[in-house]
């Protein structure tokens, strides 16, 4: 029954979908008003279709209804309901329903948005962006009719489901995937500009505009989507890492560097009206590689961890790929002589400069990693053998990029436009250039030896003495002419040009994240070692204790853990009690780690191995200085985004009641 | 629009090829490098009968079967295989050796009553022997020729015409 | 072009700005980041029974791939088969065995599959040069670019009063934080 209905409620969605971009195309090119509005209707009732589609589902995964082949293979009767409803992005066919409502919501606000009002230009604009976005839900709503369809019934109705993955079976399941998706549909949004500026011929920076904060909030769900996947790996994996270079962690990072490097390229394009066919090509490529991150993982070419089934899924989607990269580069091609531009620039020595380099190291960046992605598939084409491309292929080459990049990301936001005197240079980057070698040099005395780590901290050092020098300049300056206190000059600073001063919290954000990457993947420490009760084993200037094993039942599953005590320099410190999760369905267990964690330093520890009468157990216990900072880098970022982003009037508010609370 | 404009979009062409490739490669048959190679050496204590060692069965085909009590249904489909084809080639002077890894003894015991398993299994502490033979998991076999050489290494449980078609290859060699 | 057209171009250039208001704001600075830093870094400094061999097998098992976790090392992995062969990697690391005979035996046993970094020969050379070749490539074309803009600009230079600049650049200073869309 639900099978049915929701095999038809997609199938009126593909029809509605298909008619909308029909309709504003063809009432484009006639000029009739009458099919362009028609067309937006059918954009929002598409919008309907999808939402309803996603009910049916959730309604079947909720109650359990098992004659779905989809509720049976990611629920059981035992789910918790948070986990029943995150079934939706638990398995291919529903991540494609949830992906494909997302498009259907963003189209649908863009054309709330944007039908009547917006910029001038946006009229031309419109329909082929509706066109295109269209096409794109096109896409997954023939996936899921004809390769992935989530209402597929399943007969017999089976007694019980087969459940989520355990690993998926986290809180954090519920948020990452969804910050994921939300920035991969974002990217479609300038995308679909990008591609209507290109048919149209309206080829200058009207897109730019519009689509600029659509491809700020995008950038920030899929940063935030790659860093709590780094923080759900570390936490749940049980491997004590949060990041191994996998396809699937590819497959996210790769649009994240091309779209970072989009997000400067355009400054200069708003600015100085160059690089229009970089812009263009840099969007596109982001589009392309989300759609590519998602091939990867859904057609199981390459192994990985992640990767679902197989399946028609995958020739779909490369199919659908190699329709984007010929659609668009080849508009590309068409208007190359309209997007001829006049770039002049007053010196090599400018902010210009650096931003070219900047998005020469991301985009070299982003190349490294599609490499190291696909090279084994290049050496089994070509040589017939397999081969591995791993984590210290990637660290090894990627390091000194992003090296480089995190120089230029101290010299970009201060150079000056145009033309660099030695005066300016000398004002911005003398003194934190100082501190930076002066603290090198500190280091070099404590004993840090190694040439990349000093590189890394004498660079994140730079960038942070520019930013900070920057906002006390900044204030200052400003509280010496306006004769506002300090702290007033500071918030009317950050509001005045809150894209600026959004855009280097951010930088700080990185910086933070970065040297908890540093430190913490060259001072990690771990040891390995088997205890019997009451023996304790050394771990830096931690001592863990075994007190026996323990296991109790849980509602899905039974878990069997060990109680540690930990100690630091003699004294008790914290209770660990890494364990084991046993569940029916799966034939070896999940690692349930525990961990003291702290701003500074985790304490991490894993129930590698246990004999069953308790009488001996194998931890492996790490020391992970420092880790915690990516994740507050992680929340700088998202910080220093808001304050880019949030609309105008809504600051002018606070402002305002900042002004009277002083006054 | 001029050629010259039309690479653009045709620089991608190889990238969808190779893409396209994938999908006739099977990212998890990984081949051996051990197939047409000298069998690496073990000796191994066999359950009950005292210590098996390669080396002493030179001149004589042998199977060689990686397997667990834990690795249900591979290992149980195939199980019955083994011990029959040993039973039916063993005048012929074929051999057949279970390695048994990772495993409780009490359940190998057991998964070996279940069977009725007469030729050797044996242990493999520390996964010494499965190392040396490059094992990924459970079950996979080996077949090695009269000359000491391995000459075919199957993943997965065995099917009778191969094990058939393998056990005869290796026979006939001298 | 005048140098007091220069001077403008600094965002951060304000008049009656004083330098060197705190003559050690470097050392103050670098010392405060570094006193972050060291909590993080002096752990590393202390041991347990053995570090140099535990080390030298973590370095060499991260190399290598495990085999029944496609994606992890076998130092990260926590399956029974990479804790063995972490044993095993410890034993041959006693024996006295360097870190290429190692990666060579697991080689012969596994196939070049087993590395996680391709070793630099061959075909796999590609791999490792191509990253540093595009850069370059990229840095030169870069070069290019700019090196013509400027020299366009420099063509069209003449006619640029100072006072008319000076004005561009004030108003390019405002435009530092635009309006929304």
């Amino acid at each position: 029954m639900i099978s049915t209905l929701g095999g038809f409620v997609l199938f009126l969605a593909l029809g509605v979908t298909l008619y909308a971009a029909a309709a504003a195309v063809l009432g484009a090119r006639a000029g009739r008003e009458d099919w362009l509005a028609s067309s937006r209707n059918a954009v929002l009732a598409h919008f309907c279709l999808v939402t309803l589609a996603i009910f049916l589902l959730e309604y079947a995964l909720i109650t359990s209804d098992f004659s779905l082949r989809y509720v049976a293979n990611t629920s059981t009767r035992g789910s918790l309901t948070r986990y029943k409803i995150a079934g939706l992005w638990g398995s291919l066919e529903g991540s494609i329903l949830l992906w494909e409502w997302l498009q259907a919501l963003f189209a649908a606000l863009v054309v709330a948005r944007y039908s009547d009002r917006g910029p001038s230009g946006c009229r031309q604009l419109m329909p082929y962006v509706q066109a295109v976005l269209q096409g794109i839900s096109a896409f997954f709503l023939l996936l899921m009719t004809f390769g992935a369809n989530p209402f597929a019934p399943l007969f017999p109705v089976p007694p019980d489901g087969r459940g989520l993955n355990p690993l998926l079976e986290v809180t954090d399941m519920l948020i990452h995937p969804l910050l994921l998706y939300l920035g991969y549909v974002g990217f479609s949004v300038p995308f679909a500009f990008a591609m209507a500026a290109l048919v149209t011929g309206h080829v200058s920076e009207e897109w730019l505009t519009i689509t600029r904060r659509w491809t700020v909030v995008a950038w920030l769900f899929l940063t935030g989507g790659i860093f709590y996947g780094g923080w759900w790996s570390y936490r749940t994996l049980g491997w004590g890492g949060y990041w191994a270079w996998d396809p699937v962690e590819n497959a996210s990072f790769m649009p994240w560097l091309t779209g970072t490097a989009f997000i400067h390229s355009v400054m200069i394009q708003e600015r100085k009206r160059m690089l229009r066919v970089w812009n263009l090509v840099l969007i596109t490529l982001t589009f392309s590689l989300v759609i590519f991150g998602t091939f990867l993982t859904r057609s199981g070419i390459l192994g990985s961890v992640h990767a679902f089934a197989d399946g028609p899924v995958g020739v779909m989607f490369l199919a659908f790929l190699a329709l984007v990269l010929f659609f668009s580069f080849g508009l590309v091609a068409y208007r190359s002589d309209a997007l001829k531009g006049h770039g002049e620039l007053d010196s090599i020595v400018s902010r210009e400069s650096a931003f070219l380099l900047n998005n020469l190291v991301l985009v070299g960046i982003c190349f490294t990693v599609f490499l190291g992605t696909i090279f084994p598939l290049l050496a089994e084409a070509i040589r017939g053998t397999k081969i591995s491309v791993g984590t210290p292929y990637f660290n090894r080459v990627s390091v000194p990029l992003g090296l480089a990049l995190l120089l230029l990301m101290g010299i970009g936001p201060l150079i000056a436009w145009g033309r660099a005197s030695l005066n300016n240079l000398q004002r911005n980057f003398l003194k934190p250039s100082l501190a930076a070698l002066a603290g090198g040099a500190i280091l070099v005395a404590l004993g840090v030896r190694q040439a990349e780590v000093l590189a890394a901290f004498v660079f994140c050092l730079f960038v942070i003495g520019t930013i900070v020098f920057e906002f006390l300049v900044g204030t200052r300056t400003r509280a010496k002419t306006t004769g506002e206190g300090l702290l007033t000059a500071f918030a009317t600073l950050l509001l005045k040009s809150r894209r600026r001063y959004g855009g280097l919290i951010v930088h700080l954000g990185v910086v933070v994240a970065i040297v908890g990457i540093a430190v913490s993947s060259v001072y990690k420490v771990e040891r390995e070692q088997t205890l019997q009760p009451g023996e304790s084993m050394q771990v830096g200037p931690y001592s863990v204790r075994f007190d026996g094993m323990a296991a109790g039942e849980r509602p899905t599953h039974i878990l069997v853990w060990a109680n540690l005590m930990a100690f630091k320099d003699g004294q008790p410190l914290h209770t660990l009690t890494p364990g084991q999760r046993y569940y029916p369905n799966q034939q070896s267990p999940f690692a349930s780690v525990d961990a003291r964690y702290h701003w500074n330093e985790d304490l991490y520890v894993i129930l590698s191995a246990f004999e069953r009468d308790g009488s001996s157990a194998t931890f492996k216990v790490m020391i992970n200085p420092m880790i915690s900072w990516i994740w507050i880098g992680g929340g700088v970022i998202l910080l220093g985004v808001i304050v880019a982003v949030l609309p105008e009037r809504r600051l002018a508010l606070l402002a305002l009641r900042a002004k009277a609370q002083v006054a | 629009m001029s050629w010259k404009k039309a690479l653009i979009p045709l620089a991608c062409v190889p990238v969808i090829i190779l893409l396209a490739y994938g999908f006739r490669t099977d990212p998890k048959a990984i081949p051996s490098p051990l197939v047409r190679q000298p069998a690496p050496g073990f000796r191994m204590a066999v359950y009950d009968a005292g210590e098996l060692s390669l080396e002493t069965l030179k001149g004589k085909p042998v199977v060689v079967n990686f397997w667990a009590s834990w690795c249900y249904p591979a290992c149980y489909e195939e199980a019955p295989l083994l011990e029959s084809t040993w039973r039916k080639y063993k005048d012929q002077g074929l051999m057949v050796v279970g390695v048994d890894i990772q495993d409780k003894e009490a359940n190998a015991r057991e998964f070996m009553r279940r069977f009725d398993f007469t030729f050797p299994n044996g242990p493999d502490p520390g996964s010494k022997i499965s190392i040396d033979y490059g094992v990924y998991g459970v079950p996979e076999t080996f077949f090695i020729d009269r000359q000491g050489r391995i000459t075919y290494k199957h993943v997965g449980a065995l099917t009778p015409a191969l094990m058939e078609a393998q056990v005869q290859a290796i026979l006939k060699g001298n | 072009m005048g140098s007091q057209v220069r001077g403008a171009g600094s965002l951060a250039g304000a008049p009656g700005r004083r330098h060197g208001r705190w003559p050690g704001f470097a050392l103050v600075w670098a010392l405060v980041w570094i006193g972050l830093v060291i909590p993080g870094v002096a752990p590393a400094a202390s041991g347990s029974p053995n570090p140099d061999l535990e080390d030298q097998v973590r370095e060499i098992a991260s190399g290598l791939r495990c085999v029944v976790c496609q994606n992890l090392s076998v130092a990260d992995s926590p399956s029974d088969l990479a804790k063995e062969m972490r044993n095993l990697v410890r034993e041959l690391v006693q024996q006295g065995k360097s870190r290429e005979e190692i990666q060579a035996y697991f080689v012969s046993r596994y196939g070049e599959f087993v590395l996680l970094s391709p070793p630099k020969r061959g075909f796999n050379l590609l791999v490792w040069g191509l990253p540093f070749l595009a850069i370059v490539v990229g840095a030169w074309g870069v070069y290019l670019v700019a090196r013509r803009w400027t020299l366009r600009r420099e063509e069209a230079e003449p006619a640029v009063d100072p006072a008319y600049a000076e004005r561009v650049r004030r108003d390019l200073r405002e435009r530092e934080g635009p309006a929304g869309p």
